[in-house]
């Protein structure tokens, strides 16, 4: 009899090509996702050494990080290195011929988001792409990994990944979540508690009642963000969710191949007994709406506290909690609820799908944005647009005053047209919140959906239990 | 990655020491979304005036130097930022060779990954080879990788030292990608396998 395995165990497993003496593995790629900032060296190094791509019905490419997001981005896009990026992944899918979603496809949006929707992403498999947020992919219970543009050529070419095993850790969320309580806070409240570099050299595992409640489109809001807490990689073990999720989407296998990989993804639990070598548990009761202070994804705090002080911390974190203060311009012991915003940014990898905007809307339904406050939504995909403008929340977030945009990353990294001017403050649902992410001086608070919802009505950082709290 | 055997050609001279890779390749060529194509650009700012006219003294702006596939260079060749777009653009330009008295780390291993092989002789072989570099196309210099020699014109032979690791995988061409292909029946059987078990993926 083997030894009990993690899920982690399981699929790494099921995946090593070779093993060399020294235990570094070649590991087999299902699914390769690849976009247009870091796959123009690697096509081009293909190209150079006249190798094609080994498996390219298993490699898809989407043009998100740079595409404008306002209508005529198809015919034009006004930044000229941003055009030639987005080109060259034009010319290097259809050269190498790999399964290619370009921006006048109804398909296109953030990678993350269309490689669940199109039933790429399954159980058990190994996912790559050039791109540290596709930790999302964990949801379905398969490892996914971001790579570096070299390993992105090494990929395209051998379909394949040198590879050492990472440790495994279990994040386990019990019990329920309390009315307000989003993936987005249990996926904070971790990095909070573990801090950025907590997961490093792991592969986390989460598990846990609350994980269990959420659906989909949470758990991968969860495994998201499993890179800000240093981990390279965040699981969650399929179930009944995830096989409802995945069936009948246009590359789930059908008929008699979705039994047989049904009943293989039902083998992909971790083993009673199983080792981990780290376990962080926290009671989902004790979860409250939180939002970013700082400049690093661990700077959470529930919203119902006060701007830290540097002293507040230890060690080299003292320097950093000032310069967070100084680049964020803020007071400590100011409460939270008082820092005034501008911006409004409803969308990315880790909160741009149905569910997202299905929640935003119905906080901000009937409701409008405060004055002076410019508001944003970004779907994650052309189809969640789509569905979105079906279901009537577009004319909402509308009504209420938002810009209703075409599917990318957007401000998540300001590498496209949207950004924030210097020293204006967003309420923003992406994930990262460094120095100028969203643009040159920007000001970033991190946070769920339906907080960015309360912060755009008051003008402020709210805590949306007070909004709910009110009869519309 | 092209193997590297052996390489009898033109070698510029460029006796100037610390050639950092600032001036290989400057860094607003960095933007680029390609490995190749930097050729044009290398040596930039020695190579053209401001408005991009030929400066007609830089040594591969001259008739006998253009097609050169080798340099020998001064003391520390290379030094200054990581940049892979050094060794990009000498191989772009069509260098597969230098040859220094020494070079800085990082640019030195970042060549054997671009199949340019970068060569250390003493002080003399240097200037012996420097002087036969002089002489254009009149004098073509022979790199021999497997038996780890430079030749000059006259037929003075120089050995030298390499990795047999970095040799081996020159020799045959092999980067990391070469490596693992070298495996590609194993990927084939789990290919294979995989196929059976997991149809579906
Ligand atoms: S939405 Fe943001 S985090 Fe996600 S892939 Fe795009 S840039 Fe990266």
């Amino acid at each position: 009899m083997t030894a009990p395995r993690t899920l982690y165990d399981k699929i790494w497993d099921d995946h090593v090509v070779h093993t060399s003496e020294d235990g570094t593995c070649l590991l087999y790629i299902d699914r390769h996702l690849v976009h247009e900032v870091t796959s123009p060296q690697a096509f081009e190094g293909l190209r150079m050494t006249g190798r094609k791509v080994r498996a390219p019905e298993k490699t898809i490419a989407v043009p998100d990080h740079n595409v404008p997001t306002t209508a005529g981005r198809e015919t034009h896009i006004d930044n000229e290195e941003s055009r030639i990026q987005v080109e060259a992944l034009d010319k290097n899918a259809r050269e190498f011929g790999v399964v290619y979603y370009p921006v006048t496809d109804i398909r296109q949006g953030i990678v993350h988001i269309v490689g669940p929707e199109q039933g790429w992403t399954l159980p058990g498999m190994t996912v790559v792409c050039g791109d540290s947020h596709t930790a999302t992919h964990g949801a379905f219970g398969s490892l996914a990994h971001g790579i570096g543009t070299s390993e992105v050529e090494h990929v395209l070419a051998t379909q394949t990944l040198i590879q050492k095993k990472s440790k495994n850790m279990k994040v386990e969320i019990t019990g329920k979540l309390r009315p307000g309580v989003t993936a987005k806070d249990i996926t904070l409240a971790v990095i909070g508690k573990t801090g950025t570099a907590g997961g490093t050299g792991y592969v986390i595992e989460y598990c846990g009642e609350a994980i269990r409640d959420l659906s989909m489109e949470g758990r991968m809001t969860v495994c998201n963000m499993a890179i800000e807490g240093g981990a390279r990689a965040g699981l969650i073990a399929p179930d009944e969710k995830t096989f409802q999720y995945v069936m009948g989407r246009p590359h789930a296998p059908k008929g008699a191949k979705w039994e047989a990989a049904l009943a293989y993804w039902k083998t992909l639990f971790t083993d009673e007994g199983a080792h981990f070598d780290k376990v962080v548990t926290i009671k989902g009761e004790d979860i409250a709406p939180v939002v970013t202070w700082g400049t690093s994804p661990e700077d959470v705090l529930p919203i119902t506290a006060t701007v830290p002080a540097a002293e507040d911390f230890e060690g080299g974190k003292v320097q950093a909690a000032q310069r967070s203060l100084d680049y964020m311009g803020l007071t400590p012991g100011m409460k939270l609820t008082d820092i005034r915003v501008d911006a409004v940014f409803i969308g990315s990898c880790t909160n741009g799908r149905i569910e997202d905007l299905r929640a935003a809307a119905a906080i901000l339904k009937g409701r409008k944005l405060a004055p002076g406050v410019r508001g944003m939504v970004v779907p994650g995909s052309g189809l969640v647009r789509l569905q979105a403008e079906e279901e009537g929340l577009a004319q909402i977030f509308q009504d209420a005053g938002f810009e209703w945009r075409l599917a990318g990353c957007s401000m998540c990294l300001g590498m496209n047209p949207d950004q924030l001017a210097p020293g204006e403050r967003c309420a923003a649902t992406s994930n990262r919140n460094f120095e100028g992410r969203m643009g040159r001086g920007g000001r970033t608070h991190l946070m769920s959906p339906v907080m960015a919802a309360a912060a755009a009505i008051t003008g402020h950082l709210t805590d949306v239990r007070e909004i709910m709290a009110e009869a519309v | 990655m092209d193997k590297f055997t052996t390489l009898t050609g033109i070698a510029a001279p460029m006796p100037l020491v610390n050639i950092d890779t600032d001036m290989i390749i400057p860094k607003q060529f960095l933007k680029t979304i390609k490995r190749s194509g930097l050729g044009v650009n290398l040596f930039d700012e020695m190579r053209y005036t401001p408005d991009g006219k030929e400066i007609p003294d830089f040594v591969l702006n001259q008739p006998a130097w253009r097609e050169s596939q080798i340099i020998v260079a001064g003391d520390n060749f290379g030094c200054g930022s990581s940049r892979e777009h050094a060794p990009w653009a000498l191989l772009d330009f069509g260098i597969r060779c230098v040859i220094s008295t020494s070079f800085a780390d990082i640019f030195f291993n970042n060549c054997f990954k671009n199949g340019i092989l970068p060569v250390v002789l003493p002080q003399e072989a240097v200037d012996h080879l420097m002087d036969d570099a002089k002489k254009g196309a009149n004098a073509r210099i022979t790199v021999d990788l497997e038996n780890q020699t430079v030749s000059a014109s006259d037929g003075t032979s120089f050995a030298f030292e390499v990795d047999a690791f970095k040799k081996h995988c020159l020799l045959n061409g092999l980067d990391d990608i070469g490596l693992t292909m070298e495996k590609s029946a194993a990927i084939d059987a789990f290919e294979r396998a995989n196929a059976m078990a997991r149809p579906w993926a």
